[in-house]
């Protein structure tokens, strides 16, 4: 038995897990295309989750605040690029592709730019006079959460809206008897240049080492001369915008928004990261992973459990790993 | 003038008090020994000069300035490193990043790390290895090297033996004494034998009070005064 | 604190809290119309709900977002025994066994699972377990009704039809201009049921659980090193204020006559008991009763007073959408941030200490 584990631990330990799923869901489908169709679809929901789901990991990681209004930024970030391209409509039906583009890169960066004003004033405003205490903590970025829904449902109102899709987006790739659509792996795309982006900082710059320190030893970082808690602003900036970014792709593969969206999603989220391990990048990842290709498989073998299929992922991982798969070394 | 200069410190930790008034000079150069019974405050006192935690009222001076109350980054960036009993390594980053991130400027000066690689030949050889696969002593050098990577005035080492194998303590004993020769080092130990080889002048704390001030020498021959403050059975 | 006289602040907030209770015993005579005996019935279930909440959050110091899944248990225990069983006491009896059982037992496996670990963890995985519930009654519509809900009949004493006492005329007899008729026996039955429950909740704060549960919630390391066992007093502290909430949910589905998704598990009624908690004041049981009133009456008559505001702001930009009366979780939003922030001790624990300082 001891054997076995620390054999699977050379061959890559937990993150072995989501490619175990994808088999035994393999042998369960039964057909090839259809599991790919299936595994491309978990795997981009995965990234979008994934984006969503880091800040509010490496928050918590870092200063042992958690967030629960984290969901807002999502919310907010799907309506305000959903806004921003509603009103450059006529660069996203254009002809030109570089129109396209320009459009979408617009309406993200409207979305990231929200996110990092939007992060700051949480940070400073709602957060900081209540670090250290953990119920006041969740009660008042609780109470944060229901005055953004609140916002969100004055600004753009209650009903359905529409998010418009760049054409070069639009429609699926054939390749043999597999479809598989564009925007999906768009969004799987996006997210993993992200997560390459965050794995670069974290473990190539000074600023990266100083964030993974800090998660483990906030004391010993200050005892060395560095001041947490701008890091921590700016680590919290940074994770608004990524869950704004993540809000907005998410916007763009619905295609069609409630303000209910940012309260559905939070819970996904917060699966996510108590699965992956609060305060790993690494966890996060492999934690939306796992909830995205379980959410497309079980969707297509058991309908009926698929909403509960979250619920039952996490209670049998929690079982296994107290503290969740992968989680920061403490 | 002495390097630090503690008067009448007060430290209290949530409700309880844990130092009453704590007053000691640290003199430059060598090693000064803080000791103590389990609970006495010697920990307490060594965060309380690092900024950890707050004391009031009282003073901190260090070459003459108060830095009580001062945020620990800033009591850190006037020369002051701390070397904490859990050894304050992060696991999850390689002996060379958790050296990194104790340099000023990101940048290893080639002189100290020559030195540290002399001193903890250990370090070298598990350069690119994480923290965390360490041995409790190796940990325990590098959470040193990392107080030494800069040139500091003082550096606050919090009982460093503890759970270390004897061989171990003995290497760590001569790198201490080479350590003290250019850096002024201010030792909390219960392990008698090993600080009574290290110290110059000493301390004895008991209840959050200085019980005894004096040096080293005279006290490790004083076997009563040791008795009544340290309950020493040996 | 001294003890030996009763602070003026202490005494006020019983007077208040002795006084609603009177006023909620005459509601039926001093408010006659069916609006304000909605209201009434609904301060009584929320008090409950609130106070049974106040052991977790103000006694013990554990965040639950799972108080609502609790309250449905109930509520969906004995509107699916009436479904299927027919309006009788036997099925009320059976479906409030029912769902204090399941809400027991669902609470001991959250507990074990995540109590040990942080309360920020323990709050993660009682939402995520809400929001299941919730999706699973929507879901599950052969048993829920789905989003539909479900309606019914309760035990025959409770129709409004019903006649308690007739006059010599065989017409329902009057109390006072008040009908004795199945209405106002519900009406006693939810205030009864829920003074019960909230003296309940009163003795355990009392007993010596309460005080070990502030042990707890001051220094859990101590109470620990001192030999209690947290864990397993947090787990039964949670399945007690589940059992209460359980309970309550099944009396508010007797009331109603109807159970659903909105009135029984919506993440709404987690946020009224949230709002509830803070302002009445944590840790003081008499605040729920403060809490309750003050949101309740808010709910019902607030939005009133919203709509008239909105028609004031007429014509100018974003203000009349922000007084929109559907905006007042908006309004109430801001103030629970102000008073967690300014005035953590909420209402009932502000006045309490004020007159113990004089």
């Amino acid at each position: 038995m001891n054997q076995i584990s620390q054999t699977l631990e050379r061959f890559g330990g937990v993150y072995l897990l989501p490619v175990i799923v994808g088999l035994i869901a393999f042998v369960l489908i039964g057909a090839p295309s259809s599991w790919v169709t299936l595994t491309v679809a978990g795997l981009s929901m995965g990234m979008m989750i994934f984006l969503m789901a880091s800040g509010l990991s490496l928050i918590f990681g870092l200063m042992d605040v958690m967030n629960f209004g984290h969901s807002a930024f999502v919310s907010f970030g799907a309506f305000v690029s959903a806004s921003a391209l509603a009103y450059l409509s006529g660069w996203l039906g254009a002809d030109s592709v570089a129109l396209n583009i320009l459009a979408l890169f617009l309406a993200f960066a409207a979305a990231l730019a929200f996110g990092l004003v939007a992060g700051w004033f949480f940070e400073v405003v709602i957060i900081k006079p209540v670090y250290h205490d953990h119920l006041r903590q969740i009660l008042i970025t609780m109470g944060a959460l229901i005055v953004s829904e609140q916002i969100i449902l004055a600004i753009w109102g209650g009903a359905p809206v529409s998010v418009p899709r760049p054409a070069f987006l639009e429609g699926s790739w054939l390749i043999g008897d597999v479809t598989i659509e564009i925007y999906r792996a768009f969004a799987f795309a996006l997210g993993l240049a992200v997560y390459l982006a965050l794995f670069f900082v974290l473990t190539r710059t000074r600023i990266g080492l100083l964030i993974r320190a800090g998660v483990e030893n906030r004391e010993m970082v200050e005892a060395l001369g560095y001041k947490i808690n701008r890091l921590f602003v700016g680590v919290f900036m940074v994770g608004s915008a990524l869950a704004a970014l993540g809000g907005a792709m998410w916007a763009g593969y619905e295609t069609l928004i409630t303000p209910a969206l940012g309260g559905e999603m939070m819970i996904v989220v917060f699966i996510v990261v108590i699965i992956g391990g609060l305060g790993s990048v690494e966890g996060t990842l492999l934690g939306a992973i796992m909830v995205g290709l379980m959410a497309n498989y079980i969707g297509f073998l058991a309908p009926k459990l698929a909403l509960a299929s979250n619920m039952i992922l996490m209670m049998a991982i929690l079982l296994w790993r107290p503290s969740g798969l992968k989680p920061a070394v403490k | 003038m002495s390097l630090l200069s503690l008067s009448q410190m007060k430290t209290s930790i949530g409700q309880y008090h844990v130092l009453h008034d704590v007053t000691f000079d640290v003199p430059e150069g060598g090693v000064f020994v803080l000791l103590g019974r389990n609970g006495a405050g010697k920990t307490t006192t060594l965060r309380s000069i690092m900024g950890l935690w707050k004391p009031s009222p009282g003073s901190v001076r260090f070459r003459g300035e108060d830095i009580a109350g001062l945020h620990a980054s800033d009591i850190a960036r006037k020369g002051i490193a701390f070397v904490p009993e859990n050894m304050g390594v992060f696991g999850g980053l390689t002996v060379e990043e958790n050296l990194v991130l104790a340099t000023a400027k990101g940048k290893f000066d080639d002189v100290r790390l020559k030195r540290i690689y002399d001193l903890f030949p250990a370090l070298e050889q598990f350069w690119t290895k994480q923290a965390w696969s360490l041995s409790g002593g190796q940990k325990q050098m590098l959470s040193v090297a990392r107080a030494i990577i800069e040139p500091r005035e003082l550096i606050l080492i919090d009982e460093p033996t503890k759970g270390l194998a004897p061989s171990i303590i003995d290497g760590m004993a001569e790198a201490f004494a080479e350590i003290g020769q250019s850096t002024t080092i201010l030792l909390v130990e219960q392990n008698f034998n090993f600080a009574k080889r290290l110290g110059q002048g000493m301390a004895v704390i008991d209840d959050g009070h200085i019980a005894h001030t004096g040096t080293m020498p005279d006290f490790a021959v004083d076997t009563a005064l040791q008795e009544q403050l340290l309950s020493l059975s040996s | 604190m001294t003890h030996s006289s009763p602070a003026r602040g202490e005494l006020f907030i019983k007077a208040l809290v002795l006084t609603i209770g009177v006023l909620l015993l005459f509601a039926p005579f001093l408010f006659q119309d069916t609006r304000s005996l909605e209201v009434a019935a609904r301060i009584c279930i929320f008090v409950v709900l609130v106070a049974s909440y106040d052991l977790l959050i103000g006694y013990t110091g554990i965040v639950s977002f799972a108080h609502t899944m609790f309250f449905g248990f109930g509520a969906y225990g004995g509107a699916i025994a009436l479904k299927q069983m027919g309006p009788g006491w036997d099925a009320v009896i059976v479906g409030a066994i029912t769902g204090l059982a399941v809400s027991i037992i669902v609470a001991i496996a959250i507990g074990l699972l995540s109590l040990r670990v942080k309360a920020i963890f323990f709050a993660m995985i009682t939402l995520a377990a809400a929001s299941v519930a919730l999706v699973l009654a929507s879901q599950l519509s052969g048993l829920t009704g789905g989003e539909d809900g479900i309606t019914y009949k309760t035990p025959q004493v409770f129709k409004t039809a019903t006649k308690l006492l007739v006059d010599e005329n065989g017409k329902v007899a009057r109390l006072f201009g008040v009908k004795l008729n199945g209405k106002l026996a519900a009406y006693y039955f939810v205030f009864a049921t829920s003074l019960a429950l909230f003296i309940l909740c009163l003795r355990m704060v009392a007993s010596p659980l309460g005080t070990v549960l502030k042990a707890i919630r001051e220094n859990e390391a101590r109470a620990e090193a001192i030999g209690y066992r947290v864990v397993a007093y947090r787990t039964f502290v949670f399945c007690m204020a589940a059992a209460a909430a359980s309970l309550a949910g099944t009396i508010y589905a007797i009331w109603l006559k109807y159970t659903g998704p909105d009135t029984a598990l919506s993440f709404t009624i987690m946020i009224d008991i949230l709002l509830m908690v803070v302002i009445g004041g944590m840790g003081t049981m008499y605040g729920a009763v403060i809490g309750a009133v003050l949101l309740v009456l808010a709910q019902y008559y607030l939005r009133d007073l919203m709509g008239v505001a909105a028609e004031f702001f007429h014509g100018v930009p974003v203000l009349p959408e922000l007084f929109d009366p559907d905006r007042w979780l908006l309004w109430l939003g801001i103030i629970f941030i102000l008073l967690v922030y300014f005035f953590p001790k909420g209402i009932a624990g502000t006045i309490w200490t004020k007159g113990a300082r004089d």
